[in-house]
């Protein structure tokens, strides 16, 4: 029966992740006590004017002006409700930013008007994002151009992406299929064309895809092999793989997770961002300990997916 | 001899009102009379309201079936672009303040004029040169959207730099309003009107006037930010040579979450003064409203970064503005209860403003309860950027702030004109936008649902686009039933201000100070500065043995 | 031939001289409310990039000449006290007077105006434009502002001027000298803060990180 009440106005989209059906939870108890109230003093308010409509001119009225008691319950009553609302929201969101270690990584950039994806073995695709059943996916994207934005309706995320950043969202799909992705950050002309197709596929399915070669010489270069090139030639003067401390700090484990103290007294956790943004704008963000003489560099986008999974590999 | 200043060669002949004392263009051009800048601030915002409208019924049109039908893409882009920029800028934010706050607030007060009626003209000029920009943006093809995201905004300098100097402009005459008001509030009172007796509808323009004058400056350096971003290339706004879009959206979010309640804190004004007049009973819990409206204006200050929940701000900050916003649930509530509460055990006559207001309390319901959908984190991730959040607005401005707007023209109308409307005529009109309305935007909110995002020319693509296509036509189909609506309400009002009825000074029997001068009123307002002697909801007081402090009246017994 | 033509200008009809007084000041301080938060919005661009870019910016800053920067906010500092002294002149109903020390006012306003010039014309022979770096495109904006303001004030401060000489100012009556008198001090109180933000904040931060 509550069930049944709850769904009544349940017109969202099919539940493929691993929340789905909580956010919709979350929206149908919402969306019914909305319903509820709304319906609750439209009819109240229909009420009282039909009961006490003008029959004749002299027609007595009650002179009633406030009532402390009724304004307190009513003040508090909503506050309570937007709490409980407020932490239930809360707790989903707080999954929905935090992604497990281990996830599949897939970087994506949006473009004026099309997606590409790429994978953690250096495989290209798109318009189609290919992802395992049963298995948590983070997103790292990025913009080439202006803003827009990453939405998957049957996975309830949604995410923007600016030049020159990386911001991230994750799921876990739960049944496979083809869902939709929209563009949903305005981006001009062909906005309503910036679709893709999300397929989820058997973990069989998933790793045959990504290691099918359809032009053997084309075979994809891991983005690891990529880095650690880079490495070498730009990085290594400076910075150890082995904890020893040269002009920079060392990149052994750099990606464990551990707090690092910053010249300025904040902490922070290295993530793709940090990396990215130290590459770009190395004085924005010196560790504790060293000298401020890092050069910035320009890579390319492909180059920096490269740098930052080769740090990722680094244990 | 100016123009402005030649009113008083034939004061006390019959029939002399502000609307006959002086004829021609230029005596309303040159006019300092708040009453006459009022109308010419709604006439020419009706003229905008139209085109917005037209607009508006082309991008549904567009819409009604799937694949391109009547527009290309990018003409469907700036039709939706110029539908929100005209809407916004030119029609809602000036809106009820320029229009019924000009022409009511000196009468509700008992005061003559403004504090400073050629300020009040410069207002609506600037208002009237900034209109010309907008119209160069149109020139220019702006399709940005009237939000100016960063970077795409900096894709068509001329079309952005106009639109950006249009809406600068016009922040120029929301600040000379507001300014005014503000000072018109504090130092023009009639004697005896006590800041506890003020009409209701006085004190949300006065929280209206506290937002302009507070939020306003923001969307103006945030618009010349960006003005200069496309002239001279500051880099502030542009991420490839590291500047941050992100920081564009704090900026004009900043101004563009208080500006909702600059539009629709006077409209719930509106309603607290038509109810009680019309249920015969004082408005419940006056101090409580008082409190809202101004709890209102301060903490739409710290609730914008949920307009930007997905666009890259620290999880900490999404959980903080997800937190406050939904304190604006509060204080909107206890207002929707208080109306309620007005009308039990009243008189009620069910007339067209009454009509409108009810309306408006059922439509800001929606409104404010579909609000709680994103506010709240989790379902915002989905509903951000969808059909939802156009419908979750459109509830607030048009169901809200438009509709409010509508009341109020309908309850004031025989003092503007001195004459009558059509009462079945505007029922009818009434009913058909109400209908036009609800079945427009309801479809919208299970398109948002389903996963329909905004900005969109076309949904061909979608897996399942037969369900899109059936709603976007259902409400396509309504939209224009909407606008039949609005059409017939501007036809029967255009026609009883010129053929109506004559009315007579206070057609409700309303206490309020308004209604205590002809109608329409003499170019000065009152003869004599009135004296305020009661707050103006006493109505049944002379039935109860108590008066509105909750004290036993003292009452002379007979001899 | 109405009647409010015959009182001085910006008394109406309506409004007791007192109360206009009283009005005319309000609306200044709101109005300079308004201006507070204009420039607010940029001082908070200015310290948000200031934090992403701290080395740029103590760097550019470093640029800047802060001599001639100084040197401004002395002549600011100074036409403020000429424009105390033209207001105190016009409640005692000197207008002549007033007059004078108003001139005063617009004189070293247009000696700032030079300064500026300089300044500006030295930095873009060198090469520094808007778009050189977003210390610079917020140097521009900012101080462009400030300078517009100043002109607007410059207009404001000669109509004054005109009105001392119709003597219109009396010991009842010199509402317009105030109120434009407090704009102008608010134009002074922006450039106070603009001076060490943008020209000295760059070498304690510089000194601070080395």
């Amino acid at each position: 029966m509550l069930d049944w009440i709850l769904e009544i106005f349940d017109f969202m989209p099919v539940e493929a992740s691993s929340w789905a059906s909580r956010v919709d939870y979350i929206n149908n108890v919402i969306t019914v006590i909305s319903v509820f109230c709304t319906v609750a003093i439209t009819f109240v308010m229909i009420l009282f004017a039909w009961k006490y409509r003008r029959k004749s001119e002299n027609q007595k009225t009650a002179y009633i002006t406030h009532n402390a008691t009724l304004e307190t319950i009513w003040t508090i009553i909503p506050t309570i409700i937007c709490f409980v609302l407020f932490y239930f929201g809360y707790t989903v969101y707080h999954e929905m930013r935090n992604p497990p270690v281990g996830a599949n990584e897939v970087f994506v950039k949006g473009q004026t008007w099309y997606w590409d994806f790429q994978y953690a073995n250096g495989k290209k695709s798109t318009g189609e994002l290919v992802v395992p059943v049963g298995e948590p996916v983070k997103l790292i994207m990025t913009s080439a151009d202006v803003l827009h934005s990453f939405f998957i309706p049957a996975m309830r995320v949604k995410e923007d992406m600016y030049n020159g950043n990386y911001s991230y969202l994750w799921f876990t799909p739960t049944s496979s299929g083809t869902f939709d992705i929209f563009c949903t950050e305005y981006c001009g002309t062909q906005h309503s064309g910036m679709t893709a197709k999300l397929k989820v596929v058997s973990k069989e399915a998933y790793n045959d895809w990504l290691n099918e070669k359809k032009d053997p010489s084309a075979e994809p270069v891991l983005p690891e092999v990529t880095g650690k090139a880079i490495y070498t030639a730009k990085c290594a003067a400076c910075h150890s793989l082995d904890g020893s401390k040269v002009v920079g700090p060392s990149f052994k484990g750099i990606y464990s997770g551990a707090k690092h103290v910053l010249q300025d007294g904040t902490e922070v956790v290295v993530d793709d961002n940090y990396i990215r943004n130290s590459i770009a704008n190395p004085l924005s963000q010196i560790v504790a300990g060293y000298p401020p003489v890092m050069p910035a560099f320009q890579l390319s986008e492909d180059e920096l997916i490269g740098v930052i999974s080769y740090m990722k590999t680094l244990k | 001899m100016s123009n402005d200043t030649n009113h008083h060669t034939d004061k006390h002949s019959g029939d002399v009102n502000y609307l006959n004392f002086e004829k021609g263009f230029m005596s309303w051009w040159m006019s300092i009379d708040h009453k006459r800048i009022g109308l010419m601030y709604l006439v020419s915002m009706i003229f905008f309201f139209a085109i917005g409208g037209l607009l508006a019924l082309v991008v549904r049109t567009e819409l009604m079936k799937r694949g391109q039908t009547i527009i290309d893409n990018d003409t469907y882009n700036m039709a939706f672009t110029l539908h929100g920029v005209i809407m916004i800028f030119l029609f809602i934010v000036p809106g009820v303040p320029a229009t019924l706050g000009n022409f009511l607030l000196p009468l509700m007060i008992g005061a003559k004029d403004v504090a400073f009626p050629r300020l009040n003209r410069l207002s609506y000029w600037v208002y009237v040169f900034g209109s010309f920009f907008a119209f160069l943006a149109i020139y220019f093809k702006l399709d940005t959207g009237w939000t100016f995201y960063s970077p795409y905004s900096l894709r068509n300098a001329p079309a952005v730099m106009s639109a950006t100097m249009a809406a600068f402009v016009l922040g120029f005459a929301s600040i000379l309003t507001g300014v005014n008001f503000l000072v018109t509030i504090h130092k023009m009172r009639a004697p005896g009107l006590t800041w506890d007796r003020l009409p209701l509808f006085v004190w949300a323009t006065y929280a209206t006037a506290l937002l302009q004058v507070i939020a306003t400056p923001i969307i103006g350096i945030t618009l010349l930010l960006l003005f200069l971003e496309n002239a001279f290339g500051i880099g502030v706004f542009r991420p490839d040579v590291g500047g941050d879009p992100v920081l564009f959206q704090h900026l004009f979010w900043f101004y563009s979450h208080p500006v909702v309640y600059i539009m629709i804190l006077p409209a719930m004004g509106i309603v607290s003064e038509i109810i009680p007049v019309f249920s015969r009973k004082p408005i419940f819990g006056y101090k409580a409203i008082v409190w809202a409206s101004v709890g209102i204006a301060a903490i739409s200050f710290l609730v914008w970064g949920h307009h930007m929940f997905v666009s890259g701000m620290s999880d900490f900050v999404r959980y903080l503005f997800s937190f406050l916003t939904f304190f604006v649930a509060v204080p909107t509530a206890v207002k929707v209860f208080n109306w309620v509460a007005t009308i039990y055990k009243g008189s009620v006559e069910f007339t067209s403003p009454m009509l409108y207001a009810m309306a408006f309390v059922f439509l800001f319901m929606i409104a404010g309860t579909t609000g709680i959908h994103l506010a709240t984190l989790a379902t915002d991730a989905h509903y951000h950027d969808t059909y939802f959040v156009v419908a979750h607005f459109h509830y607030t401005i048009q169901g809200g702030a438009v509709i409010g707007l509508y009341a109020g023209l309908h309850f004031w109308f025989p003092k503007i004109f001195g004459r009558m409307y059509n009462e079945k005529f505007a029922k009818i009109a009434f009913c058909l936008l109400f209908i036009g309305f609800n079945g427009t935007f309801l479809p919208q909110f299970v398109l948002g649902m389903m996963g329909m995002p905004r900005r969109y020319a076309d949904y061909s693509t979608f897996s399942n686009v037969d369900t899109f296509e059936y709603l976007h036509f259902i409400s396509t189909c309504f939209s224009y039933i909407n606008a039949l609506g609005y059409s017939l309400v501007l036809v029967n009002l255009g026609y009883g201000a010129v053929k109506g009825v004559k009315a007579t000074a206070n057609p409700y029997n309303s206490l309020g100070l308004e209604w205590q001068t002809p109608s329409p009123p003499p170019h000065d307002n009152f003869e004599t500065i009135p004296v305020v002697t009661d707050w103006s909801y006493g109505y049944g007081e002379e039935y109860s043995d108590h008066d509105h402090n909750g004290n036993k009246k003292v009452v002379a017994k007979p001899a | 031939m109405s009647h409010h033509e015959t009182l001085p200008a910006g008394h109406y009809h309506h409004l007791e001289p007192e109360q206009a007084y009283h009005s005319a000041k309000l609306a200044m301080w709101i109005f300079l409310a308004t201006e507070i938060h204009l420039f607010g919005g940029a001082f908070c661009a200015f310290a948000f990039f200031r934090w992403r870019y701290f080395d740029d910016f103590n760097h550019y800053a470093g640029q800047l000449n802060w001599q001639l920067g100084a040197l401004n906010t002395l002549v600011l500092l100074t036409s403020s006290w000429a424009m105390v002294r033209g207001v105190d002149a016009a409640q005692k109903g000197l207008n002549k007077l007033c007059g004078r020390w108003l001139i005063v006012t617009i004189i070293l306003a247009f000696v700032f105006f030079g300064i500026k010039a300089i300044e500006y014309s030295t930095k873009l022979s060198h090469g520094i434009y808007p778009s050189t770096h977003i210390f610079w495109g917020l140097y521009y904006t900012m101080t462009g502002i400030h300078a517009l303001h100043i002109a607007v004030g410059i207009g404001l401060i000669y109509w004054l001027y005109l009105l001392t000489k119709k003597e219109r100012f009396s010991t009842v009556y010199y509402t317009p000298v105030e109120v434009i008198g407090l704009y102008w001090h608010l134009v002074d109180v922006i450039w106070i803060f603009l001076f060490p933000l943008l020209y000295l904040l760059g070498g304690v931060g510089a000194g601070a990180h080395h």
